[in-house]
This record gives C-alpha cells, sequence and structure tokens, in this order.
C-alpha cells in the first residue's frame, strides 16, 4: 500500500466561548453589532455553528438565521440568512458584508422592525479554540480511514471547516494531504467537493469514509 | 474513588481521550476552587465530582471554602439574592464585615495556585489578597444580569480585579470590564441522581413513595414556588386529563420563602380532590427518588415562569425522557425544540405539547432518545472538565 511522505496526525479541539458586550433586540441592532464586532465573532456565529451542533442536523447553518427565525419569528430574513454559505467567501470580512447587505436589503423593504416579544436577545460571542493532538499519525489511505472513523468530531471541524476557513487552507487538510501526500489526486478532488454546509459533522466524516472506502476498494481490485 | 477512564463508557466517542491528551498538558499545574461551602448544589455538586478528575489527570487541583461567623453567612445569602434581582438591604457595616472576615480568610488559606476559580458571592473579595503569579477567575453560578445596584455597586468593583468571570449564559452575565467566558453547568451521569436503575429499583423506589405505574406518569420536579409554577403545571394536567387518563406527580422540596407554604397548601388541595394529583415532598439527598421518578415518568415537564440554568430538564432528558419547559433561564438552551421537546410560553401551550405527544407516542422515544444524545453531548461533567481544562492553559500557557 502507497506510503504517505509526511504522517497525518488528527487533530481535535476545544472551544472556550466568550460572550462579548454586543447584543441585539431587533434586526437594525443586529445589522450595526454585525459591523462592530470582531471578525472572531463572525466566525463563531457562523462557520463555528458546526462545532455546537453536531448531532442535530442544522436547521439554518448559522447563528444569525436561527436566532430570526426562533426568536423574532422573520422566516424571510431566517431564509435569506441561511443561503449565505460561509464556505463560499474568501475572506471573514466578505462574510460579514454579505451578511449585512442581506439585513440592510431586506430591512429596507420592511414597514417595521421585526423585535424581540417573548424571545432572547442575540448575545455575540467569540470564541478561543485549543487543539488537542489525536495520536499517532497515519501513513497510508487505510489507516487514515481508521482513524477518521474514531477521532472525536472536533477532529472533522479542525480538518474540514476551520482548516479552510481560518487557517487559509482552502482544500481542508483531508483532501491536501490525500493529494500531496499520498498523491491519490482524484480522491482529493471528491474530498474538496464535499459540501459541508447545511450539514453536520458526523455526515461529513461518513462522507469522506464512504469515498475513502471506495478509493481503497478500487486499489485492491 | 472517581476516576476519568470510568466516564468512557457514558462520554460521547473520542472526549476522554481529548480529556486525557489535555491532562498531559496541564498536569502539575496548581489549581486552587475557592466556594462558600462542600455540600448542597450549585458549584458545590459540580465540585465533588470535578475535583477529583482533576487530581486523576495529575492536576493538582485543591478546593477549599471560606467561613465566619452568622453575620458574615447571612451577609454573602443577602448579597447572592440582591445581586439575583431580590430587594435586601445591605448596611456599610455588614459589608464592611464581610470583607474583613475574607480578609480572615485570606490569612489562613494558601492562595498560591496557577489558576484561582473563585465560585459565587462568598469568597469573591479574597481578590483583595491574590498572590502574584496566579490567574484569577470568577465564577458566577446564578444569573446576575438584572442585580440590585446596591449589592453590584458593592461587588463590581472585586470583579473587576478578576482576570476574567465565567456565567452559565451570555443572558447571565453582567457588564464587567474583564473577559467573560461561557460554560454550562453539567450533570454527573455516574451520580446517584443520574446512574442507571434497574426496573425492580425504579418500581421499588416508586412503591416506598406510594406512586403507582398504572398510568402514563408526567412529573415536574422543582421547588413549591411561584418560579416553578407547580400550580401552573396543575392547569396543565386538568387540560390533559380531559383526554387522557394520566397521573401527575409533583415531587421536590419546599423552599424557605413564605410563598412557598401557599403554593403547598394549594398543591395539597388539589391533590386532596384528584387522586390521580399525588404531591411529594422530597428531603434535599433524595437523589434516587428522583432518579427513579425521572425514569418512571412519560413525559417531563419544567414548566418554570422564572429559572436558573434549570439542569433538571437535562436531567430528565438523560433519562430518555421528552421535556416541556417554560421559556425561562437556561430551559431554552438545553430543549432543542421539535427535537428534544418543546419550550412553551402558557398553559395553554403545555397542555397543547403534553396532548401531541401523548397522541403520537413513538414522538415520546423518538425524542427522549434524541434527548439523551443531546445531553451526552452538551451537559455531561465530562464536557464541563474540557472547558475547564480550556480554561486552564487558555489562561496560564
Amino acid at each position: 500500500m502507497r506510503r504517505a511522505k509526511h504522517p497525518f496526525v488528527f487533530t481535535g479541539c476545544v472551544e472556550l466561548r466568550q460572550t462579548l458586550d454586543h447584543r441585539a433586540t431587533d434586526e437594525r441592532e443586529l445589522l450595526e453589532r454585525l459591523e462592530e464586532v470582531p471578525a472572531g465573532s463572525v466566525f463563531y456565529h457562523t462557520h463555528g455553528y458546526f462545532l455546537r451542533h453536531r448531532p442535530i442536523t442544522t436547521a439554518y447553518g448559522n447563528d444569525f438565521a436561527a436566532w430570526v427565525a426562533a426568536h423574532l419569528r422573520d422566516q424571510v430574513l431566517a431564509e435569506r440568512l441561511a443561503v449565505v454559505n460561509p464556505f463560499e467567501f474568501a475572506t471573514l470580512e466578505d462574510l460579514r458584508e454579505e451578511l449585512a447587505s442581506v439585513i440592510h436589503d431586506h430591512l429596507m423593504r420592511l414597514s417595521s422592525v421585526p423585535r424581540v416579544e417573548l424571545g432572547e436577545m442575540f448575545y455575540f460571542q467569540q470564541s478561543h479554540i485549543v487543539e488537542v493532538n489525536l495520536g499517532p499519525g497515519a501513513e497510508t489511505l487505510a489507516e487514515f480511514r481508521a482513524g477518521l472513523a474514531s477521532v472525536d468530531a472536533s477532529a472533522i471541524y479542525m480538518h474540514m471547516v476551520e482548516a479552510r476557513a481560518r487557517l487559509g487552507r482552502r482544500a481542508g487538510d483531508f483532501a491536501e494531504w490525500i493529494r500531496d501526500s499520498l498523491e491519490i489526486p482524484d480522491l482529493a478532488d471528491k474530498i474538496e467537493r464535499i459540501d459541508t454546509y447545511m450539514t453536520n459533522l458526523e455526515r461529513v466524516r461518513a462522507r469522506v469514509l464512504t469515498l475513502v472506502d471506495a478509493a481503497l476498494e478500487d486499489a485492491t481490485a | 474513588m472517581i476516576r476519568v477512564e470510568d466516564y468512557r463508557r457514558v462520554a460521547p466517542p473520542g472526549v476522554v481521550d481529548i480529556i486525557l491528551t489535555l491532562g498531559e498538558r496541564v498536569r502539575g499545574k496548581r489549581l486552587l476552587h475557592l466556594s462558600g461551602g462542600r455540600f448542597g448544589g450549585g458549584a458545590a455538586e459540580i465540585l465533588q465530582t470535578l475535583v477529583p478528575m482533576m487530581t486523576d489527570l495529575g492536576i493538582d487541583a485543591a478546593w477549599e471554602i471560606t467561613g465566619g461567623d452568622p453575620a458574615f453567612y447571612s451577609t454573602a445569602i443577602a448579597l447572592q439574592a440582591g445581586l439575583r434581582g431580590a430587594e435586601r438591604v445591605l448596611t456599610d457595616e455588614a459589608l464592611d464585615h464581610f470583607v474583613e472576615m475574607n480578609r480572615v480568610n485570606a490569612k489562613k488559606l494558601s492562595l498560591d495556585a496557577d489558576l484561582v476559580l473563585v465560585h459565587d458571592v462568598q469568597p469573591a473579595t479574597l481578590i483583595q489578597h491574590r498572590v502574584a503569579a496566579g490567574r484569577w477567575v470568577w465564577l458566577c453560578h446564578f444569573d446576575c444580569s438584572r442585580p440590585q445596584r446596591r449589592p453590584w455597586s458593592f461587588l463590581r468593583p472585586f470583579v473587576n480585579q478578576y482576570d476574567a468571570a465565567v456565567f452559565s449564559l451570555p443572558a447571565f452575565a453582567r457588564r464587567v470590564g474583564i473577559p467573560k467566558y461561557v460554560m454550562y453547568p453539567s450533570i454527573d451521569p455516574l451520580s446517584e441522581k443520574n446512574r442507571e436503575l434497574t426496573l425492580r429499583e425504579i418500581a421499588t423506589t416508586l412503591s416506598g413513595l406510594g406512586i403507582p405505574q398504572d398510568k402514563p406518569l408526567l412529573l415536574q420536579v422543582g421547588a413549591f414556588n411561584a418560579a416553578d409554577d407547580p400550580l401552573g403545571v396543575v392547569n396543565v394536567y386538568r387540560l390533559v386529563k380531559k383526554h387522557y387518563d394520566v397521573r401527575l406527580v409533583l415531587a421536590g422540596a419546599a423552599s424557605a420563602e413564605p410563598e412557598s407554604a401557599g403554593v403547598l397548601a394549594e398543591l395539597r388541595e388539589a391533590e386532596h380532590r384528584d387522586p390521580d394529583i399525588l404531591v411529594r415532598e422530597l428531603p434535599p439527598d433524595a437523589h434516587v427518588q428522583i432518579n427513579a421518578l425521572q425514569r418512571a415518568a412519560t413525559i417531563v415537564l419544567q414548566k418554570s415562569v422564572q429559572e436558573s440554568f434549570g439542569l433538571g430538564a437535562a436531567e430528565a432528558m438523560w433519562k430518555g425522557k421528552p421535556v416541556i419547559g417554560g421559556f425561562a433561564g437556561g430551559l431554552p438552551h438545553q430543549i432543542v425544540y421539535d427535537v428534544t421537546g418543546y419550550t412553551v410560553h402558557s398553559v395553554e401551550g403545555a397542555a397543547f405539547r403534553l396532548r401531541h405527544l401523548l397522541n403520537n407516542r413513538e414522538l415520546i422515544a423518538r425524542m427522549g432518545a434524541a434527548g439523551r444524545e443531546h445531553v451526552r453531548r452538551s451537559f455531561l461533567i465530562t464536557r464541563h472538565l474540557v472547558d475547564y481544562m480550556a480554561l486552564l492553559i487558555h489562561l496560564t500557557q
């Protein structure tokens, strides 16, 4: 079996959540605060959503859409925010601009601003990620498969979400390692194309495993 | 002897490995917890498990408590009540004495540690006596977002001397000049209140409480006061009883508040008129009884109108029960709407959701299973331990 030039080391993470002094009680405040919070907070409420909603399929895909739907009961804005795929933006500032633009356009069409009545305010937060090295590295595709099947789901987040969105490794760590170190570009392309939005980490894990299993079968055929 | 490895069979896959790896990074670090007592709920209940787990990981973890004369304790209680928003009389003399007693506490305690975690109000002013090298964090286990002015004016200068504060929810936090972290509280799945029980243990315990198991059981565990709204639950039950032959059990402790006696008297009256309403006053250490009741229940209610975090919902979900909870405190953060139960705003809303579940029995099992997995991921003590270690690493490395 082909051996990698460099082993793949699975890295999980734990998240220390920090609440900020920014909060919103209606959609106008949501827009104003969104424009002034640190970029880390934009990341927390969009990409970070996947880390915190592991077992339950995400209905909205980010905290802004979820709050607008659940607490303001504004389904129209919730839908518009939900389709903003954070993985399509090169930088967090681009993502922030898109989200702000969606809220601004929506407010322009309203005669009154939806406000929290019985629900909860939106509290802007950010997080500090503590990385956790999860054991010996994988040197073959089979070892990679075994490791992937058993690691904590936070490792899926680190390698498929954090790596792409915050650390600038746009293909994601799995695809990058398989392409550059294992030199299986077809498999790398397929993993890179996995849509990580509007799903959960376990489903992403299952999709990667399915692709790897198919590659392993092809290799032994 | 509490061992981290014991939690491998209940924690999510991979979490114990993460804990052990983090443990290697913080091995030998000196961590000191300071609280107002070793018994009761809240911080003490959590620390009884967390401190031995930290020790098992090789962390040099210690837990000290502060003490004083009766005036010290009564000021601590009044301060905490005031910070929760209740009106209390706090004189300058009482507050000066409170600070002085903690000065005496500081002399008796060794406050030298890499990280000092100060829980709630009673030890909070010890920050004045911090030793140079260590980092100090104030952990507030209650909702202090709407305090009375006087207690907050007193406490705020002390809080601002800490390196950070920790709150159970962003909504529970007060604006302060230091970083504010968020950690949900947790339940211990291996404790008497939450461990697995055999069917025989459940049956025996319920029999001891005089509760038959021949009908679907609706349960609320909580204080007999207006905040937990047991009278509202009786009204919910009455709306449901028109359509379903169910039994309601209200289990809890009467609180010291004067209103509690009145609430309990009304509940007794309701119990007297309807044999399917059962009110059970339990002592604070009735952990197995509460465990058995939650396991025997068909659906659990937590219809609070005012709530702190309200971990009773997580306890019930851990036992595979759907929970219908009031939209208060931490309940909306525990109950995933339409997945693990429902949050409601009214008696009618709770009755509607109960009828919906009783009429669609397959949902009860499905929501119960989803609730157990939700708690496994988010509200077990293993997650709490990870949070503490992340804080230790973040602030000391």
